[in-house]
């Protein structure tokens, strides 16, 4: 069994917090209210957590705050049966063609 | 400060532990999203104050609804009780908020 998740990393060393500010780019907005929309279908911080905390520690590590929260929603309505993973998958394809 | 908690859940689970009280953190590993951080798990502290009773965390993130509201305490440590090379006053504390099912007697 694990231990300790990699994301509880109270007390351990990590560095000095870097303060800045940022803009929100359009598509960090729109992850922001997708996350809100479904917390009006009962989607707790909690289980957004989890979804979070389930990445590889890699993942964690390297994704910026809202590729973490657009990965754990992505999660969350395939388990939530919203939709599918072949629908995602699909229209993940769909957006790298139109970006190329 | 004094913070205020605000829960409309009725305390369905006797409460087992009163302000004042000795209580130690279950040194535990279970699989899921766990609220008590790991660093905390094993330190014995005093139970500062009851919360209320609020929904289980840990059932909230498997999407069920949490209930029945679970007591949660607020539960003060001494800091060089917590870290073993704290070099501050021997009277900071730190004070978490932890569900009664995470407590037990000292």
């Amino acid at each position: 069994m694990i231990q300790r998740g990699h994301h509880d990393m109270g007390g351990l060393d990590a560095g000095k917090v870097e303060r800045t500010e940022h803009d929100y780019a359009g598509w960090e907005r729109r992850v922001d209210a997708l996350v809100m929309l479904m917390r009006r279908h009962r989607l707790t911080v909690d289980e957004s957590r989890k979804n979070i905390e389930a990445l590889p520690p890699e993942a964690y590590d390297r994704m910026s705050y809202y590729e973490r929260w657009v990965a754990s929603l992505a999660q969350t309505l395939i388990q939530r049966g919203i939709v599918t993973s072949d629908e995602i998958g699909r229209k993940m394809e769909d957006v790298c063609k139109r970006n190329t | 400060m004094q913070a205020q908690y605000v829960t409309h859940y009725p305390l369905q689970e006797k409460p087992l532990f009163e302000a004042g009280e000795r209580v130690r953190v279950r040194n535990a590993a279970p699989p899921g999203h766990i609220r008590t951080p790991f660093y905390i798990r094993g330190c014995a502290g005093e139970i500062e104050r009851l919360c209320g009773a609020f929904p289980n965390p840990e059932e909230l993130a498997q999407m069920r609804d949490g209930l029945p509201a679970k007591p949660l305490y607020r539960v003060r440590f001494a800091q060089k009780d917590v870290w073993p090379d704290y070099k501050g006053s021997p009277a900071d504390v730190l004070e978490i908020e932890i569900f009664q099912h995470w407590l037990e007697k000292t």
